[in-house]
């Protein structure tokens, strides 16, 4: 459209394209910068080559944060892709007091975090609810060690990551489901084929392209997982620190007297590094759905 | 008419039989009690008394003598209100900053023609593929040198225009019709007046979505100012609650209480607010 002066665009553009360049492209630069860099909360900043990655080569903690990782994608992939996509059927039909559901089920994933990591913490505790109850079912004698065991403790997080995250990639779901055409599945019902050939057949093709959003969206998310671990480990990181996130060590070294910038900026160019890889792939699904 | 027609379609397949409804209800009553359960006990628990036990091995879910101590006794414990006030300082910043900001520069980007606006929008794509958590480090170090360490301004302000926000923003501005704005043109209107005439009439739907997520996301927010907050006093709701829990763990109650805090707001938005939101879902506005 036109415009009487040729400023006009930019006045209103101008903010953004400050934040754009303050908040986005300069930290973005800034980071690789300060990888370089033995930079502290407090003084240095000299250039030091390539030693916070020769460092991140060594680090154990690094390593068990990167197997951490790993586990949490693989067992976050499965469970939320197709999890949401049954929810998303089974809240899809209209019926008496849906809305309602939709809602409830929506719930845990307004909730912050750290509110969710906090009840969870509580009922997974030494004396919470679900150790009470499987005692007083006599299904254990002593206390499961939820919260203070190195694996249980992964898990127990990885439960609170896939139970807060079902209503979301359920909305996604049931965004798309929308668009799967309903003759597809009369014909098919009439053709006489049942609720479960129907799903394979008709649902799961005709949601395809959401399977692989989803998947996409479940794997950089899990990558990035940081609240629910330091909540449930009180930010300790669990037995010996083995229960840390990439982001949970960015975060230790950008902060205090241990702190050194330079070695988290490092860490931030690891986590950069691997999740690009889902990133890209949900761009080339993003270039082929327009 | 068309966004109509879909609203009132009965969705999934024709008319479900008794036995296939009892089976929906039950399978939604079951997944219902596992999402909302855990936030039932923790309200539970946030009610009993000192005297009950909330070890007990025979969970009780009604409180034996329900009272408020707990939340007065938080109170004691931790700056709860003053904390909840701070959360609520940061979600006004960021609000008010996206939705002045983004509505300026999505209106440009989608309705106005001028050199570099190809650029400009590639370069705010660009930036959605880098995970925040990337740039926690630098941005730390820009809100320092910005003397804004330890403030609640330097929490609002780097997510106070989001790149996403613009984008979607655009998106809206970009549906209203061209005849609207060469019409207007010819009336002598100026870009200012027909994004205040034309414009901000046609994109209060994505305007309020923009102000329901900005919300969430600034109370719920954890990371990013508990990194830049080192002050207890300074502390947002969500770092306090880890605080409380760090330092008080002896009182499951005092936490129950705490989270209940934090937790009961977000719901009553949300509830208030889930018309507009499922209604965009069954549109097909939301995707990913």
């Amino acid at each position: 459209m036109t415009h009487r002066r040729w400023f006009t665009p930019w006045l209103l553009v101008a903010p953004a394209v400050v934040w754009l360049l303050v908040f986005n492209l300069w930290p973005s630069l800034n980071t690789v910068v300060l990888a370089f860099t033995n930079a502290k909360p407090l003084g240095g900043g000299h250039f030091t080559g390539l030693a916070n990655f020769a460092r991140a080569l060594d680090d154990s903690q690094l390593t068990d944060a990167l197997v951490n990782s790993i586990v949490y994608m693989l067992v976050c992939l499965p469970l939320l892709t197709m999890l949401p996509l049954l929810l998303a059927i089974l809240v899809e039909k209209r019926l008496p007091g849906i809305t309602f559901f939709r809602t409830a089920f929506y719930t845990p994933v307004v909730a912050s975090a750290v509110v969710v990591a906090l009840i969870w913490g509580w009922v997974l505790d030494d004396r919470g609810l679900v150790n009470g109850f499987a005692q007083w079912l006599g299904v254990v004698a002593a206390p499961v060690p939820f919260l203070t065991d190195r694996w249980l403790l992964l898990f127990s997080a990885i439960s609170l990551t896939v139970w807060k995250g079902l209503g979301y990639y359920m909305i996604i779901y049931l965004s798309a489901l929308g668009n799967v055409r309903r003759e597809l599945h009369e014909a098919a019902a009439v053709d006489g084929a049942g609720a479960v050939r129907r799903f394979w057949s008709v649902t799961v093709p005709g949601v395809r392209n959401t399977m692989l959003l989803v998947s996409v969206l479940v794997s950089v998310s899990a990558l990035r997982v940081f609240s629910e671990l330091y909540v449930l480990s009180n930010g300790t990181g669990g037995p010996g620190g083995r229960d840390m996130s990439v982001v949970m060590l960015i975060q230790l070294y950008t902060r205090g007297f241990s702190g050194h910038l330079g070695y988290a900026s490092a860490l931030s160019i690891v986590l950069f590094v691997i999740t690009i890889g889902p990133m890209l792939l949900l761009l080339r699904l993003d270039r082929k759905a327009a | 008419m068309a966004a109509h027609a879909k609203r009132v379609r009965p969705g999934g397949l024709a008319a479900a039989g008794p036995a296939e409804k009892a089976l929906r209800y039950a399978l939604l009553l079951l997944v219902l009690a596992l999402t909302v359960s855990p936030f039932l006990w923790q309200l539970s628990t946030s009610l009993k008394s000192l005297t009950e036990d909330v070890y007990s091995r025979t969970p009780t879910f009604l409180p034996e003598h329900p009272t408020l101590d707990n939340y007065a006794q938080v109170a004691d414990a931790i700056p709860v209100w003053s904390y909840a006030a701070n959360s609520l300082v940061v979600a006004a910043i960021v609000i008010t900053g996206n939705v002045i900001g983004a509505t300026m520069a999505g209106y440009a980007l989608a309705r106005l023609r001028f050199r570099g606006a190809k650029l400009l929008l590639g370069l705010f794509l660009a930036t959605l593929v880098l995970p925040g958590e990337v740039t926690i480090v630098s941005q730390y170090v820009t809100v320092r040198s910005l003397g804004l360490a330890d403030t609640l301004l330097g929490v609002a302000l780097p997510g106070a225009i989001a790149m996403l926000n613009v984008l979607l923003m655009r998106t809206a501005f970009a549906a209203i019709p061209q005849e609207m704005d060469e019409a207007a043109v010819i009336d002598g209107a100026t870009a200012w007046q027909r994004l205040r005439h034309i414009g901000l009439p046609n994109v209060r739907g994505m305007l309020s979505v923009i102000t329901i997520f900005t919300f969430i996301g600034a109370w719920d927010d954890f990371l990013w100012p508990l990194i830049v907050l080192t002050d207890p006093d300074h502390y947002t709701l969500t770092v306090g609650l880890q605080y409380l829990n760090g330092t008080f763990t002896s009182n499951p109650r005092l936490i129950a209480a705490g989270t209940m805090i934090s937790f009961v707001p977000i719901v009553v938005v949300f509830a208030a607010l889930q018309r507009y939101f499922f209604r965009g879902v069954e549109e097909g506005a939301i995707k990913g």
